[in-house]
């Protein structure tokens, strides 16, 4: 931890050079928060299975020079997937890369750098930007608002409604060990509607990558807001991503986190109901084998009475790999009429992986419907003996099984080029034959 | 919910504490505090041999070195280890030979708790060994016992006349080092029941203690210790009651179960401490360490609680699966009212091949009360074909009560199937409105769905205990319910 406070005195002044001065602005007090804080310790009970000093401790590189010019991501990254119709942005090694040719968007959103917004729309970013990092954050994301440089926001003004989705396609890549700090800031006003797809995707296999993220997404009364995460990164990265959701009346938020590979990775979520009819669908899938490790946290605050949580997370774990589900719910004294449901299913394929589970439930109120179930298991031999007596070989069972076990996590995607290229990457991954998304060099 | 059904579950909640008289027995105390002397003191009172003075001692300098634990969902006030007796004991002469020569308060106090210690009043085929303050004044049926072999005694009895067998399993399931309050447990535990199954013996009568506190300042701290040998069966009931007081008093108890080849222990407890009055004043903090190793193949643990009292419970009965195709069982049905705090499940902890558990808890919230399902089920890497089933249901009977599940799955082998399920919610006005148009009246179909609720559980327990269990549910939550 002392060597990034060392760091951030000595080079403040890079840090903020590029850098819009209202992003700056923000910077000391998160600083003051974690001298403070630290990053969240091992073994506390929200981080018992990743330890975060551990992994921050190597020497890393920090971008602190727009490093665009390094990569050309339309070179390293041509993504055609066939009928899915974006909007496509990228950040690479945390800066957003400027395109020449500005996309013409409707009426009055904005999706594009964190620096121009910032300039853009002073009065909204003050407004949103780092709001919930200062209510509800952690020492880690304290550490990301000190170090942030650039980002992406997706600002869908009142009542625009945008069917085309957002595309950000988060690149890493060097030739030394670095860490780069992303953000994401997605405001959707009154009424508004929006969908966007996060990919990230690593160019280099050799050099430890690291990245934080932080997202902060607000949904104002009557919104609705799909967000897709997908990681295919490569075994030598850590990702580290906290996401704040705050919901105001009848707002309506989807995530899917989809961990197809990756090397280390922890993902927090906060959702705060905050108004009345508020609905939250959080699904996260995890394909993990070789010693891939994924951890997610989730937390879901019911604050008023009436709103609806709904949690679905699937692992299929092989070889050494280590799951970890930690979930919980808090329905506070008044919120009345609460519906909270939340799941965790996991399938283990091999003797070597590891699934730590910890679904949770803190129940204030009494007229609510709560429950939450857990299952942690391999594959029924009845099952695939069923399937074996009629002619399908083992390999194929276990395949169709493994993939039905996935589906009900993809079938909730409303982006459906996504849905169909999710469907065929999977069977890809099952099948061992995908080494990187088919869009990837 | 209608203001009717509000009142009547108000009613419902709204029962005093029936154990709640306290006895004037002469009382022997030791001073104040904990200390080393006081840890010697105490030994010294029992006449312990020197290892078990250096077992003390150890876990006493263990316990200065740790701090209370913080993790639990409970509101636990600062309590003062030095602001407390560690000793109180009935005065006695010789010690009764026979129960002429006990305090006639003290049987009239075991009377009045339903625990007679006369063995032609008491229930036929129930054996008791009676624990008043930090120790036991009567075991029952001991003769009986002794012709096949079974040893029941109290556990200072233990020390002096089977030292060997209190050497060998002592602190082997719970060490000294396993907790905060294990370790206090340990070194300042005073009493308890020491229950031996010889090999192929099946204990013809179920065996009971029943703690009562009485003294006040003072904390209890037994110590169980059951060993069943192979081939062996024992089912152990325990009871416990206190005075109501404004203090809080604490009970830090440790229990250790170890179950040989082919041996099943059945343990069933009806916890009723007293729970503090309707504004949370006094009430006894229950923290209580209980353990079962299923060492031997195809052994079996069961434990089954009903927690209706303490003001703060903190509990955690736990089986390790050691032994190829042992079983592992936890039933718990925790009633909290008023102010009362419980965090309250277990662990289960799968070592050997084929074993299995099994849990099933049930959490039933009233008034500003909060109460926490806490469990942990690990499958170990050697743990071939492990077999898991949770369910944890709370029932809300108020707006202002809390209910909370933290279950901890941790699993390391592939062949493990573990499944956990659990659900919040309160009485379902449509259930209500079905029993009012089939002529039940509100009352009664809160008692009944109250009952039915909590019947998965009760039905586990020895005759004698749910009875006994279904009576402190009424008195717990069934105020207005015949």
């Amino acid at each position: 931890m002392q060597q990034y406070i060392d760091f951030f005195n000595s080079q403040r002044q890079k840090i903020d050079e590029s850098c819009a001065p209202l992003l700056n602005s923000f910077r000391e007090k998160a600083f003051d928060t974690f001298q403070g804080l630290g990053f969240p310790a091992y073994q506390s009970e929200d981080y018992q299975h990743t330890n975060l000093s551990a992994l921050l401790k190597p020497d890393f590189g920090f971008y602190l020079n727009h490093p665009n010019a390094e990569i050309n991501p339309h070179k390293v990254f041509p993504c055609n997937v066939p009928n899915l119709n974006s909007y496509k942005h990228f950040v690479v090694n945390g800066c957003y890369y400027r395109e020449p040719m500005a996309q013409e968007l409707p009426q009055g959103i904005f999706s594009g750098s964190l620096n121009e917004f910032a300039k853009q729309h002073p009065a909204v970013f003050s407004e949103y930007y780092n709001w919930q990092v200062d209510e509800k954050g952690d020492g880690l994301a304290a550490f990301n608002t000190m170090f942030v440089q650039d980002g992406y926001v997706l600002y869908v003004p009142k009542n625009v409604v945008c069917e085309k989705a957002f595309q950000l396609t988060n690149i890493s890549g060097g030739k030394v060990d670095s860490l780069t700090n992303r953000r994401i800031l997605v405001i959707l006003e009154s009424g508004a509607q929006a969908k966007l797809l996060v990919c990230d995707h690593t160019t280099d296999t050799q050099p430890l990558l690291a990245a934080t993220q932080v997202v902060e997404i607000y949904a104002e009364e009557n919104a609705s807001f799909d967000f897709y995460e997908l990681e295919e990164s490569s075994p030598n990265t850590i990702r580290l991503t906290t996401n704040f959701v705050q919901q105001a009346d009848s707002s309506q938020v989807i995530i899917h986190n989809i961990t197809l590979s990756n090397g280390i990775t922890r993902n927090n979520y906060q959702v705060d109901l905050e108004g009345e009819h508020a609905e939250t669908h959080l699904y996260g899938m995890v394909i993990a084998d070789a010693q891939q490790k994924v951890d997610n946290f989730t937390l879901i605050n019911h604050h008023v009475p009436n709103s609806l949580s709904n949690e679905l997370f699937k692992y299929v774990l092989d070889d050494e790999a280590i799951g970890t589900f930690g979930g919980r719910i808090i329905v506070v004294e008044d919120a009345q009429k609460t519906q909270a449901c939340q799941n965790n299913h996991n399938l283990l394929g091999s003797s070597g992986c590891r699934m730590f589970s910890k679904p949770q439930l803190e129940i204030y109120a009494d007229d609510v419907k709560c429950s939450h179930g857990m299952t942690t298991g391999q594959l029924d031999e009845t099952a695939l003996f069923y399937m074996c007596s009629r002619g399908i070989s083992i390999q194929e069972a276990v395949l169709l099984l493994k993939f039905a076990f996935t589906n009900d996590v993809l079938q909730s995607i409303r982006l459906e080029g996504l849905r169909d290229r999710l469907k065929l990457l999977i069977e890809k991954r099952f099948r061992g034959e995908l080494v990187k998304c088919q869009g990837c060099i | 919910m209608s203001e009717d059904t509000n009142d009547i579950l108000n009613e419902f909640t709204n029962r005093d504490y029936e154990y709640g008289f306290s006895s004037d027995i002469h009382t022997e105390f030791i001073p104040k505090g904990l200390n080393e002397t006081i840890v010697r003191t105490i030994s010294a009172k029992k006449n312990e041999p020197e290892w078990l003075l250096d077992f003390r001692l150890k876990a006493f300098r263990y316990w200065l070195t740790l701090g209370m634990p913080q993790w639990a969902q409970l509101n636990i006030p600062p309590i003062d280890y030095q602001d407390m007796i560690y000793y109180a004991a009935p005065k006695k002469k010789e010690g009764p030979k026979s129960l002429d020569e006990v305090d006639p308060e003290l049987l009239k106090t075991f009377d009045r708790l339903g625990i007679p210690l006369h063995e032609q009043k008491m229930f036929s085929g129930m054996a008791v060994d009676a624990v008043l303050d930090s120790v036991s004044v009567k075991t029952t049926y001991k003769d009986t016992l002794i012709e096949k072999g079974i040893i029941f005694c109290s556990f200072s009895e233990a020390v002096q006349e089977h030292p060997d067998l209190v050497k060998q399993y002592l602190g082997s399931v719970v060490s000294y080092r396993d907790n905060f309050f294990a370790a206090l447990n340990s070194a300042v535990f005073s009493d308890g029941s020491f229950v031996f199954i010889p090999k192929g013996v099946r204990c013809p009568m179920e065996l009971s203690t029943y703690f009562r506190i009485n003294a006040m300042n003072t904390g209890q701290f037994e110590r169980t210790l059951i060993v069943a040998e192979e081939d062996t069966y024992v089912s152990y009931l325990e009871g416990c009651t206190a005075p109501v007081r404004d203090e809080n008093q604490l009970h830090a108890a440790i229990v250790e179960i170890i179950v040989l080849d082919r041996a099943e222990v059945k343990y069933s407890t009806v916890q009723n401490w007293y729970p503090g009055d309707k504004d949370g004043k006094g009430g006894i903090y229950n923290f209580v360490t209980k353990r079962g190793i299923c060492k031997g193949d195809s052994s079996k643990i069961s434990w089954t609680q009903v927690e209706t009292g303490s003001a703060i419970t903190w509990k955690y009965p736990g089986c390790i699966l050691a032994g190829d195709n042992s079983v592992g069982e936890f039933y718990s049905v925790a009633v909290t009212n008023h102010f009362q705090q419980a965090d309250t499940g277990t662990k289960m902890i799968h070592i050997g091949k084929n074993t299995k558990s099994r849990i099933v808890s049930k959490g039933i919230s009233a008034g500003q009360s909060q109460n926490s399902y806490r469990g942990l089920v690990r499958v170990g890497t050697q743990a071939e074909n492990a077999r898991n089933h949770s369910q944890c249901d709370s029932l809300l009977l108020s707006d202002t009560s809390g209910a909370h599940t933290f279950p901890y799955m941790d699993i390391q082998n592939e062949t493990a199937i573990v499944e956990h399920e659990a659900t919040t919610s309160k009485i379902s006005e449509d259930q209500l409105f079905y029993c009012n148009q089939r002529g039940i009246s509100t009352e009664e179909a809160v008692g009944l769905i109250v009952n039915g609720y909590a019947k998965e559980v009760l039905n586990k327990l020895p005759m004698e205990f749910a009875v006994e269990a279904q009576k402190l549910l009424q008195i717990s939550l069934e105020g207005s319910v015949g």
